[in-house]
């Protein structure tokens, strides 16, 4: 605990003072922030030994959400598209969740792939509604009334992003140390016992469920307002299964795990886009076998020492 | 007699070939101590499975204080107040001891808030205490994963007690004690189970033990109660002798 609270303030220390330095980094340290939360929410569901491949479905309707709003300039501003997109994004994960919890591993995660799917489609095929698969461009709206220069907006959205992240990741914290938390990675350990107890396991896991729902759609939200513009993209698969990467990437043993995976995701996306935009898929497999073979419990561990867990069975 | 508070029916129960329950019938009531023995493989898991849950028999009904609990989940049947440990014993392998029991307590007391953290439940004194009863207090900040059978099958009966069951089922309690150790754990359990006014079905297949902690023994034969009486009754039962102390033992 006392290590990861280290970790953490050393991460936010040079989080708060790198865009000063480099403005260029701005956009891109924001976009890590958002991946990083939907990914905090794939190690909630992690912790109850679930993984989903269809986060981008809660990270894109968030983000639609926040196009429609600042489209149709109502709300057109910061402080209410964020928490009203969130906020839908976990309704919609409570809509889901009451079907998907009552499936387990392979079942658990194909069903929130093929959700995110229909949704995908739903996107790029409603092409007057949704704009198909150019997707909607979204209006610069105001913060805090005030309109905004791009580079001032996108430093301030930053800001915010990184206070949102930081509550996030010690509401997370605090959630699993307590006895709901507990009660998710029993779960993973022995569901018979957890009914044995009188415990809902599917009670439990739906809330992790639409927690996980809000936290990537909270991503999603500002991923909107700092590229200023959302595609079905965000909806496809691939953008799913980069969420789980970066949580195995970063670590799952703490909160921090997917916030230092989000930024090491970022940093190899953007060497290999100059060096090797043909192969950088191959970087990204070659570094995941990497971490799996070598670092189970990702770069948070490695920083931690920590030893894989679960390797006694 | 004290009143009736479990009543299997007739359970019926067939497992493709196997009829792991042929018309099984037992009334418990309240403050017993049965022991059920029987050969391998003869049902008894089943017939436990059965009265809480966690399998569905075919024919017959399960009531619990005079309602019929035969259609209901394992988790409803424990919020009415039965508790069970297994023969081999389900743990949170990964938490230590006291979490176990924590995470038990939180689901007795509904302690669910998100602000709380478990090691600090206002309550966890109760369970250091149960923990003592139970002589584990010494391993309670162990990691489960790392102890041996013997102590997980008591954690087991532990984790089942901080529910502060009315009933327990006790699948095996001191199979994974040695044979000296048997009696001290069967009289911590005894002590347990009397502080807390709670009665108890086990399984066992000792008839030492048996003799010692039993105040009636059923006899499983067939997918059913065969027998039942007082463990002198049952012991010096020409027919059990034969065909369940002679083999089972
Ligand atoms: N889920 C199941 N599916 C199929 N057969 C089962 C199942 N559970 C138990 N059986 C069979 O039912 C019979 C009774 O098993 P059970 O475990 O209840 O016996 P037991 O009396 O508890 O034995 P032991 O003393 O070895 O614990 C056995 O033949 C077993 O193989
Ligand atoms: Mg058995």
């Amino acid at each position: 605990m006392a290590r990861q609270l280290i970790i953490g303030a050393g991460l936010l220390a040079a989080l708060i003072i790198f865009p000063l330095l480099s403005p260029w980094s701005t956009v891109i340290l924001t976009v890590a922030l958002c991946e990083g939360l939907a990914a905090l929410g794939i190690l909630v569901l992690l912790r109850a030994g679930q993984v989903s491949f269809g986060h981008g479905l809660y990270f894109a309707f968030s983000a639609y959400v926040v196009a429609f709003m600042a489209a149709a300039r109502f709300g057109h501003e910061v402080l209410i598209l964020v928490p009203v997109a969130t906020a839908a994004s976990g309704l919609l994960a409570a809509l889901v969740g009451l079907f998907v919890v009552r499936y387990r591993a392979i079942f658990f995660g194909m069903l929130n792939l093929a959700i995110s799917m229909v949704f995908f489609s739903l996107l790029e095929k409603l092409f007057s509604i949704t704009g198909g698969a150019d997707g909607k461009r979204v209006p610069r709206p105001t913060l805090a009334g005030i309109s905004l220069e791009r580079a001032e907006f996108e430093l301030w959205i930053f800001y915010i992003t990184l206070g949102l992240a930081v509550l996030a990741a010690l509401g997370v914290a605090r959630y699993l140390l307590s006895p709901g938390g507990k009660a998710l990675e029993a779960i993973k350990s022995n569901e018979t016992r957890l009914e044995y107890l009188g415990v809902s396991s599917r009670k439990v896991l739906f809330g992790a469920y639409v927690l996980s729902g809000l936290l990537a759609g909270l991503g999603g939200a500002v991923i909107a307002l700092v590229s200023g513009h959302v595609t079905p993209e965000l909806a496809y698969w691939v953008r799913s299964g980069e969420f789980v990467f970066i949580a195995i990437l970063g670590g799952v043993g703490g909160v921090v795990g997917p916030f230092l995976g989000a930024l090491m995701f970022q940093i190899i996306r953007g060497y290999a886009a100059v060096y090797a935009p043909e192969t950088w898929h191959a970087v990204l497999g070659v570094m995941l076998l990497v971490i799996i073979f070598f670092a189970p419990n990702g770069l948070y561990g490695l920083m931690t020492g920590r030893k894989p867990a679960g390797t006694g069975q | 007699m004290s009143a009736l508070i479990l009543e299997a029916r007739d359970l019926e129960l067939r497992f493709g070939g196997v009829q792991a329950a042929n018309g099984a019938s037992l009334k418990v009531h309240a403050n017993e101590r049965i022991a059920i023995i029987g050969p391998n493989g003869a049902g008894k898991t089943t017939f436990i499975n059965l009265c809480t849950g966690y399998l569905k028999p075919q024919a017959g009904r399960v009531f619990f204080g005079g309602s019929d609990i035969t259609a209901l989940s394992p988790r409803a049947i424990t919020r009415l107040g039965v508790g069970r440990s297994f023969q081999i014993p389900q743990l949170f392998l990964e938490n230590t001891v006291i979490e176990n029991l924590l995470l038990a307590l939180s689901a007795r007391e509904r302690t669910w808030s998100p602000f709380l953290r478990l090691d600090r439940h206002p309550k966890t004194e109760e369970m250091w205490a149960l923990l003592d009863i139970v002589g584990l207090k010494d391993a309670g900040r162990r990691v489960v994963r790392e102890l041996p059978e013997g102590m997980r099958k008591l954690i087991d009966i532990a984790v089942a007690l901080a529910l502060e069951p009315k009933l327990i089922f006790m699948d095996e309690p001191t199979s994974g004690v040695s044979s000296h150790e048997k009696f001290q754990v069967m009289d911590t359990l005894t002590r347990a189970l009397d502080a807390r006014a709670t009665t108890a079905i086990f399984v066992e297949h000792d008839m030492d033990v048996v003799a010692r902690y039993a105040s009636r023994v059923a006899v499983w034969a067939g997918g059913r109660i065969a027998h039942e009486g007082t463990p002198d009754e049952i012991l010096n039962h020409p027919e059990v002798r034969e065909t369940v102390i002679g083999v089972g033992v």
